[in-house]
């Protein structure tokens, strides 16, 4: 007999806040209980199989009239390396001038994914 | 940012804005639309776009552009429209009084007349100057509740600050609160820094909320607590902060059924900061200053279907009217606001509104106040207490919506449309929100 294991997740997809429970053996789903509609089904399996968040911070940036410029990844990230993104940028420094949607960091940590810039900043002359 | 510096300030305006948050930058866009020439929107920061431009998370705009974007972004692409639409923008630039000295509204709905609103103001680059407007939409946003709000005992060292200025001081300036951080309240910006501070290296030793429910929204539970491991103490307050010159521990205790800490369970945590996310309050000195009638339970002025004040002319919009838990229903309100304001100015406003919108059982707060029969609305409220699990809320006896629940922390919506107001004769209508079996069992 191979061991069910159980995880359990809160359902964001409204405020009733359903508790999800996902059975699994050796990763395979078997079964999906405590939704109240398909919203909480398929929500429990994305998070279940494949977990991924937006990430945002913020990067150096010289020449404008802030210090900081904020960024986020272009796409979501696997949950797991989301603060090895944040460390990731903690090293990348830009100059002003930046539009909005430029690229700041290709593919962070390998996974295909670019981190943008969330606004624009003029260069101060 | 985009930047397109206002190099003369014109003696009169058609609309002038106060604030360039969602509401401001939205009600200038509306009032182009409907016709006003020359709208000015000023705002006393360096740059348009205001809160927004502090909130760099995802979570804006899946509404308003049908994706998620961060409150920079979301806070741009309307200051484009605004730029393209012509609008003049006028930065750091303090409205200090506001005065209105419009004739009365003809009550047929003919504005038209130039109604004349003073707006005085104070900037570097054009010194104190007074500038006319025909109409004026205020979008000064809301300021958060501090300690005084809530008397917390002990000593008044530093390191106790709102979650939104240590917000502003991370995500603008790039400087740390603190390394060790306890969260009082869990509003939505406590959550919300809980993880940008994880991220950035410090240690949330917790969050910590007097209700027995959370402040939040659960997207936020889930992706700033749960995934970085961060306690949430729900019915559990702060009883006390201690340190000399700066924060190094708090007092937290369980409350009983009456909030009443109970101390013998209390325990102490060592932190260096505390920050507090006990909710907001709307920006309305100018408001008050100008006269215009407020509602005590939402804190803003009351406002009719145009988003119109009591005073003719001054409009208002955003969360200087209540407070909104998302940006997008922010320029929905305001785009709204502001084609009013437009109308007021060319004389196509609408006649009054002939039915008036009260809070009824376990709603806590209703916008707008009232509403015409024979227009579409939107009705935005907020429930009291929370009830989980299938509900209905109502417009009096014409109409009802089921929602899976209901929480304080999230703002409802219902549209009313003509049809249910046809056979409607009375004089005011109430919103409730109550559980489905309580209403099945009347
Ligand atoms: C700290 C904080 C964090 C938030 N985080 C989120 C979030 O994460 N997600 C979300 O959906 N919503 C968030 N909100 C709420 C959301 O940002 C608001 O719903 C929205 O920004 C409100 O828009 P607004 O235009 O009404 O006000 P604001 O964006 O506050 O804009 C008001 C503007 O008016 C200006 N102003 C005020 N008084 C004057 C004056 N006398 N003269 C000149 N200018 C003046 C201010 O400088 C400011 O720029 C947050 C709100 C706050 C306060
Ligand atoms: S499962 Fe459905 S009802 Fe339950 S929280 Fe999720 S979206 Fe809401």
């Amino acid at each position: 007999m191979t061991a069910v294991e159980r995880y359990t997740y809160l359902c964001t997809g409204c405020p009733l806040g359903c508790r999800l429970e996902v059975d699994a053996v050796e990763g395979d789903i078997i079964e999906i209980r405590g939704f109240e509609c398909a919203k909480g089904k398929r929500y429990a399996r994305d998070e279940h199989t494949d977990p991924r968040r937006p990430v945002s911070t913020t990067v150096a940036i010289s020449g404008g009239a802030l210090p900081r410029l904020p960024v986020r990844t272009a796409d979501a990230v696997p949950k797991d390396v989301v603060p090895q993104v944040a460390v990731a940028l903690r090293d990348v420094r830009v100059r002003a001038p930046v539009r909005r949607g430029d690229v700041v960091l290709t593919d962070v940590l390998g996974t295909g994914i670019d981190v943008i810039a969330s606004r624009g900043m003029v260069a101060l002359d | 940012m985009i930047s397109r510096h206002l190099r003369h300030l014109q003696p009169h305006y058609d609309v002038l804005v106060v604030g360039s948050g969602p509401a401001g930058l939205a009600a200038a866009i509306g009032a182009r639309e409907t016709g006003a020439q020359r709208v000015l929107i000023v705002d006393r920061e360096r740059e348009a776009g205001g809160i927004l431009l502090q909130c760099i998370h995802s979570g804006f705009g899946l509404h308003a552009f049908k994706e998620e974007i961060t409150g920079p972004e979301y806070a741009e692409r309307y200051l484009e429209r605004a730029l393209e639409a012509d609008v003049d923008v006028l930065e750091d630039a303090f409205v200090m009084d506001v005065k209105a000295e419009g004739p009365p509204r003809d009550p047929t709905g003919n504005g038209g007349r130039p109604g004349r609103q003073r707006v005085k103001l104070m900037s570097p680059t054009v010194g104190v100057r007074v500038v006319e407007a025909t109409s004026v939409v205020l979008a000064m946003g809301a300021r958060e509740r501090t300690r005084g709000a809530i008397h917390i005992p002990g000593d008044r060292p530093a390191g106790v600050l709102t979650a939104g200025l240590a917000q502003k001081m991370v995500n603008l300036h790039g400087y740390l609160p603190g390394r060790r951080i306890v969260i009082l309240g869990s509003g939505d910006i406590g959550l919300i820094m809980a993880r940008r501070l994880t991220l950035e290296g410090c240690e949330v030793a917790g969050v910590f909320e007097i209700m027995p429910y959370v402040n939040g929204l659960g997207r936020n539970v889930v992706q700033c607590l749960q995934d970085f491991d961060i306690p949430l103490h729900l019915s559990t307050t702060v009883v006390d902060i201690h340190g000399h010159d700066r924060v190094e521990r708090v007092t937290v205790a369980p409350v009983d059924d009456r909030l009443e800490p109970v101390m013998d369970k209390a325990w102490d945590i060592a932190c260096d900061t505390v920050l507090l996310s006990i909710g907001l309050i709307p920006e309305n000195e100018l408001s008050r200053r100008l006269g215009v009638r407020m509602d005590p339970l939402t804190n803003g002025p009351i406002v009719a279907s145009t988003f119109e004040t009591s005073l003719p002319g001054v409009f208002a919009a955003g969360n200087v009217v209540h407070i909104n838990d998302l940006a997008d229903w922010v320029s929905e309100q305001a785009l709204l606001a502001g084609r009013s304001a437009g109308q007021f100015v060319t004389g196509g406003l609408p006649p009054d509104d002939n039915i008036r919108i009260l809070p009824g059982d376990n709603v806590a707060q209703v916008v707008p106040h009232s509403v015409a029969s024979e227009r579409i609305h939107t009705v935005y409220f907020r429930v009291r207490k929370p009830i989980y699990g299938d509900t209905y809320v109502k417009l009096g006896d014409l109409h009802r919506r089921k929602v899976r629940a209901a929480v304080p922390a999230e703002m409802i919506t219902m549209k009313v449309a003509p049809r249910l107001l046809r056979d409607f004769h009375g004089d005011a209508l109430h919103v409730h929100a109550a559980p489905v079996e309580q209403e099945q069992a009347r």
